[in-house]
């Protein structure tokens, strides 16, 4: 019965020397060890060698870090290819909507005056100068609630869903007159939708050709 | 008289819309040499089929020729598109939603304060809001059941555009008196690269009203879409 006893110390004594003796193994060479270059998922990793506690988090893995510097921007359509023009297109791209205004409406005014020699004011009631602020500054604007469109015949520019006509909007803007009846022949190109339906369901836009 | 006035005048103009189509008329090219491209084509913003949402389209590497498209372009992991929102009527993003292809997937971020705004931006991986496969024309993937209620897509899409672009460029040019009648629409039968994002709007914050000086009682957020390349 004591001799028992005894021996039962012996191996709890000779086990936690085993635990102890492994945790000191930096090495491993246990079998089972987990770690971060062995090329399968295991221990908690959330992905092959990485996430969990020890290694380094799955995104990071595939790594996202560095600078990116702007190329193209866009706010509402067509504003740089109407307005722009050489020279002026790049810089446009590559300036903060909050600098637009300063940089570029003058020269949309004066494009618009081109365009449109007999401009006055537009169907939405705007004089060149305050058109072309507005144009300037471009961003599109989207209503946080109700109807999103950029022109519904009542509701105007709160948003830009795929079916709207565009074009038209823009040419009744820039050649319509205040009550969208000069210039019949320059204020509709006569394609007033896509070729194909669009989704009522995410991602809305369709099948590719 | 008034419209040859208007033809002389516009025909300034002749020169700059001819350079943006033969631009365009590059980029039916370079996709196929490079497989990258920053050329934004459109941006659209609408309340999504679930009304608490906000659905974004943004459209890269247009006029694709039909039936290759996966083949043509590629999304680039060198370029980098974001979403800018706008909450304030500032011009300055104060939220930023931005999408980059890694492997077979785009990869989602969303952050929801800008510290930084302007022309250079990092990726926060901390602002991870989910992932999508990059679909070809016959294996689509939409990834809808993330947690956030976000919804994603990547891939090649008809080109939801329409413009008698063709007769346009006649008309700027002055060689042509005005629109026909029907139209032609130049974009019939080309695909363009999509990215499509939904995003509830409790995640974007509020508008502010004033901003829209034709609807001045209606909320509203200013969007625009940027695209950046890693240096």
């Amino acid at each position: 019965m004591k001799t028992y006893k005894y021996l039962m110390i012996f191996v709890a004594i000779c086990t936690s020397l085993l635990f102890v003796q492994c945790d000191d193994d930096d090495n491993g060479n246990v079998i089972g060890a987990v770690t971060c270059d062995d090329g399968i998922q295991n221990g908690d990793e959330e992905g092959i060698d990485c996430g969990g506690t020890a290694c380094q988090s799955c995104l990071d893995a595939i790594g996202f870090d560095g600078n990116y510097v702007q190329e193209d921007q866009m706010g509402r359509p067509g504003i740089n290819t109407v307005f722009g023009s050489t020279g002026m297109k790049d810089a446009f791209n590559v300036t903060t909507p909050s600098n637009m205004g300063a940089a570029f409406q003058a020269s949309f005014e004066t494009k618009l005056l081109a365009l449109n020699p007999g401009y006055t004011t537009n169907l939405a009631g705007l004089d060149a100068a305050t058109f072309t602020t507005v144009l300037a500054n471009d961003v599109l604007w989207v209503a946080e609630t109700g109807i999103t469109t950029y022109f519904n015949g009542t509701e105007v520019l709160t948003g830009r869903t795929l079916q709207d006509d565009v074009i038209d909007v823009s040419l009744i803007l820039i050649f319509g007159g205040p009550t969208n009846s000069e210039n019949p022949t320059l204020t509709s190109d006569n394609v007033d939708s896509n070729d194909v339906a669009f989704s009522a369901s995410f991602p809305y836009v369709v099948a590719p050709n | 008289m008034k419209k040859t006035k208007i033809f002389a005048a516009i025909g300034g103009l002749g020169l700059a819309v001819l350079s943006v189509f033969l631009i365009a008329a590059d980029h039916i090219d370079a996709p196929a040499v490079a497989g990258t491209n920053s050329d934004i084509t459109d941006f659209y913003a609408f309340r999504a089929q679930d009304q608490n949402n906000l659905a974004f389209v943004v459209n890269v590497q247009g006029l694709l020729a039909p039936g290759q498209s996966t083949e043509q372009a590629e999304f680039s992991e060198n370029v980098l598109l974001e979403i800018n929102i706008d909450n304030n009527n500032d011009l300055i993003e104060d939220r930023v939603i931005q999408a980059i292809k890694r492997n077979d997937s785009m990869y989602f971020f969303l952050k929801p304060q800008v510290s930084t705004p302007g022309l250079t931006s990092t990726i926060d991986t901390e602002t991870f809001v989910g992932s999508v496969k990059i679909s070809t024309t016959t294996d689509v993937q939409v990834s809808s059941s993330n947690a956030n209620g976000m919804k994603f897509f990547a891939g090649p899409r008809e080109d939801p555009f329409f413009f008698d672009f063709t007769r346009y460029n006649e008309i700027i040019a002055g060689t042509a008196p005005g629109f026909n009648d029907p139209g032609n629409d130049t974009f019939v039968g080309t695909n363009v690269l999509s990215v499509a994002i939904e995003v509830p709007k409790s995640m974007i914050g509020s508008g502010t009203v004033g901003a829209n000086p034709l609807a001045p009682s209606t909320s509203i957020y200013g969007v625009w879409v940027e695209s950046k390349r890693k240096q």
